[in-house]
């Protein structure tokens, strides 16, 4: 998901530093109506730190530094926002939970809020202010953020990953699009391949899009880890036909997809080394940003074939929001998440995001950003199309556990590879599974 | 006319003027700070590690005693079990690799070079690099589309498509390997040269008068007079390989398919990552035996003769 030239690298810290970014004396004037009428008045001497993930898309990053700077202006309260890679920032959350002290809130990453939900405060006032004023969550939404029914945290974005192609890669392979079902997606990646085009999707730990896609496969065949009461079924006849799948697609790889891990096709797609693969909006905007108008012209987005199951099955990441029990000013936390989720700071934020990021109120979905570029036009449908990664079972220390020991990417992996044979990957991931469902 | 002073009373010198002049209570004073240091950072963290293994603690959740429980699971998991398997393989095989080159380089560092200093700075230069930017620039040259030595080898026209060098778990072992060689050589090569510089020459003239051979002047006088050295700079160097972190996080992050994942790696992602710190303790408990092991053969093995414990040659 992130690009790692060094031009980008340098760029975006440099753009850290100097884009400091201000909130606009329009959006200050709103912030102070809003807080006189604002449900939940934080306390007197407040202060708000804030942990979030390190941003992919550098306006993002700034219109949300603008929206966060706008609150502070209006009530006062003096918010820091940190950032961290977000491969650390999971770690450092968990230890503020144990421990008890760090920072007040927490934009974190997948379902963590299930990990510790006791060492968190509850959200469900907050959650039915913002349903009620925005025409209600999606369903997704809501299923990530309880715990019965208590809100533990609020499900602040979605972040779409579908596949990026090359648009006269695959006309050439035969198609006018990416199809819409898995038997010709097979026949597209082998067109590609002959045509010496080929695609590649990440078979290393990668924790983003290595699991976004590795999970598509298997439950668009029907496959899943765990039933509804939360027994590992990876060892049945549809995980099997799935992983016979994947060593067909396997074949059609450009080599060396065994060690890519989440920026490695970011990278080949935008050297052209490979002309389809799985990620976010993340490289059609940086190629919009380098100029590399003959990949952003050349390039789009599609949704992930459907599978024999008949409908779509996908992962995208949630990006929810939670606050530790551990801060002094619960009121003010409250404050400045449901302030970030009002209209026109949200709007700012999405707009920044130029399609990265998505909402899971249901009166965001006529937001311009979807319709001023029909390439993100995909992205619009991040939360009705995804699915936890706990499915179909429940949310808990056991999902997310098997989910960080990458044992679905390993399965498919060595099914892609030849490692193993189908029937054997699915019988090692089972045991694999089976010792944290234990519990 | 000098008075005879009469000897103080013993119960009239002070408490705190005879703990100064006592060698055993100033000795243990001296060594109190970097006692509590070790304690602190040490033998605490070291405890309350075999502590968690035997619990089922999790992130966010404290955990019961459970007893050998984690340990049994692991015997149980073939990741676990191919971490041990890549653990050793990386171990024995980059250790011995390091002592061959870093010996060889320090004999030839040992003869009179020009540049000699220069040249000696230049050698320990892997070693001086932080790990993680050598592990990203290694990271580059294995890159699967864009590594330099695929670049080099296509363009001589010796090879038609890039080098896969960390997606083929074989591949991905050899690599991973020759970065820690990469890495280690200088910490063998230069603490060799210092032991060699040791050597007396006149022991080198004896047996040359002698009409010994160079293999044989090596056999008999360098290799014999060397082992304590050895000992200590090989158990150095297979404690730092075996407990080896940032390179293969770096550069693979224990992919591809955990073929290059050690039991350090490992444990992070099951404790950090996956949030179960009993069981990620418990896997890096599990490494404490090999240790030590490897710290006793080198302590019995290679340190044998008698004046190297103190006594004289027999």
């Amino acid at each position: 998901m992130n690009k790692f030239t060094r031009r980008n690298v340098l760029k975006s810290s440099a753009g850290v530093a100097l884009g400091a970014a201000v909130a606009s004396p329009a959006m200050i004037y709103a912030a102070r109506a809003w807080a006189q009428d604002a449900p939940w008045k934080p306390e007197k001497g407040a202060e708000l730190r804030l942990l979030r993930w390190k941003r992919f898309v550098q306006s993002e990053g700034e219109a949300f530094a603008a929206a966060v700077d706008a609150f502070t202006k209006a009530t006062g309260v003096p918010v820091r926002v940190d950032s961290e890679g977000f491969e650390d920032l999971r770690p450092k959350s968990a230890v503020a939970a144990s421990i008890g002290s760090g920072p007040d809130i927490v934009w974190t990453i997948h379902a963590d809020p299930h990990l510790y939900p006791d060492k968190l405060i509850e959200m469900t006032d907050v959650a039915e202010y913002l349903g009620d004023k925005y025409d209600g969550w999606y369903p997704i939404a809501e299923f990530y953020s309880k715990r019965g029914d208590q809100w533990i945290s609020i499900p602040f974005v979605f972040s779409g990953n579908f596949i990026n192609y090359r648009i006269a890669a695959v006309q050439k392979a035969g198609f006018e699009t990416v199809p819409d079902n898995t038997d010709d997606f097979l026949k597209l990646m082998q067109n590609l391949q002959k045509n010496g085009d080929p695609g590649g999707f990440a078979l290393g730990n990668a924790s983003g899009d290595g699991n976004c896609w590795t999970h598509w496969i298997l439950w668009s065949h029907g496959g899943k880890m765990v039933d509804d009461d939360d027994q590992v079924v990876l060892n049945s006849p549809e995980v099997v036909a799935a992983l016979e799948y994947v060593s067909e697609l396997g074949k059609t790889f450009v080599p060396g997809v065994a060690s890519w891990l989440d920026g490695h096709n970011n990278k080949a797609f935008l050297q052209s080394a490979v002309s389809l693969t799985n990620n976010g909006i993340s490289i059609y905007a940086a190629a919009q940003r380098e100029g590399m108008t003959e990949i952003a012209d050349d390039m789009d987005h599609a949704y992930y074939p459907v599978g024999p199951g008949g409908r779509a099955m996908e992962f995208h990441v949630q990006f929810p929001m939670m606050v530790y029990k551990h801060t002094k000013y619960p009121n003010a936390a409250k404050a400045l998440i449901t302030w970030l989720m009002e209209k026109d700071q949200y709007d700012a934020i999405m707009q920044g995001s130029v399609g990265y990021l998505s909402h899971p109120l249901k009166a965001y979905n006529d937001h311009p950003v979807w319709d001023e570029d029909p390439k993100r036009k995909v992205f619009k449908d991040t939360v009705h199309r995804t699915i936890p990664y706990s499915y179909s079972g429940s949310l808990g220390y056991a999902a997310s556990s098997a989910f960080a020991d990458f044992i679905v990417v390993n399965m498919v992996a060595e099914a892609a590879g030849g490692v193993k044979t189908p029937k054997e990957a699915a019988a090692d991931a089972q045991k694999r599974a089976e010792r944290y469902y234990r519990i | 006319m000098a008075v005879l002073q009469e000897a103080l009373p013993v119960q009239d010198v002070s408490f705190w003027i005879r703990l100064k002049n006592n060698r055993n209570a100033l000795g243990f004073l001296f060594m109190l700070p970097a006692a509590v240091m070790l304690l602190v950072f040490l033998t605490y963290p070291l405890g309350l590690g075999i502590w968690l293994g035997l619990t089922d603690w999790k992130i966010g959740r404290d955990g019961v005693f459970i007893g050998l429980d984690n340990y049994l699971w692991l015997f149980d998991d073939a990741v676990f079990l191919l971490s041990v398997f890549n653990t050793f393989l990386y171990t024995v095989v980059a250790s011995l690799v390091k002592f061959a080159v870093g010996l060889w380089l320090a004999m030839l560092l040992n003869n009179n070079l020009p540049f000699k200093a220069f040249l000696r700075a230049i050698v320990l230069l892997p070693f001086i690099v932080p790990t993680v930017l050598s592990a990203l620039a290694f990271w580059w040259i294995y890159d699967s589309q864009d590594s330099v030595i695929s670049w080099i080898l296509i363009e001589m026209g010796l090879r038609e498509t890039t080098i896969d060098f960390l997606g083929d778990p074989n591949n991905a072992r050899a690599s991973v390997i020759a970065a820690n060689i990469w890495r280690g050589v200088p910490f063998v090569a230069i603490t060799l040269l210092a032991g060699l510089q040791t050597i007396s020459p006149s022991l080198y003239e004896a047996a040359t008068i002698d009409g010994a051979s160079e293999w044989q002047r090596f056999r008999f006088i360098t290799f014999p007079l060397l082992t304590p050295i050895i000992a200590v700079v090989m158990t150095f160097s297979v404690l730092f390989t075996f407990t080896d972190f940032q390179l293969i996080w770096v550069m693979t992050r224990g992919g591809p398919i955990n073929a290059t994942h050690l039991m350090a790696t490992l444990s992070y992602q099951r404790a950090i990552i996956g949030g179960a710190l009993g069981e990620g303790a418990a896997i890096a408990t599990a490494m404490i035996p090999f240790l030590l092991g490897a710290i006793l053969f080198s302590y019995f093995g290679l340190q044998r003769r008698k004046w190297q414990q103190g006594g004289t040659d027999d």
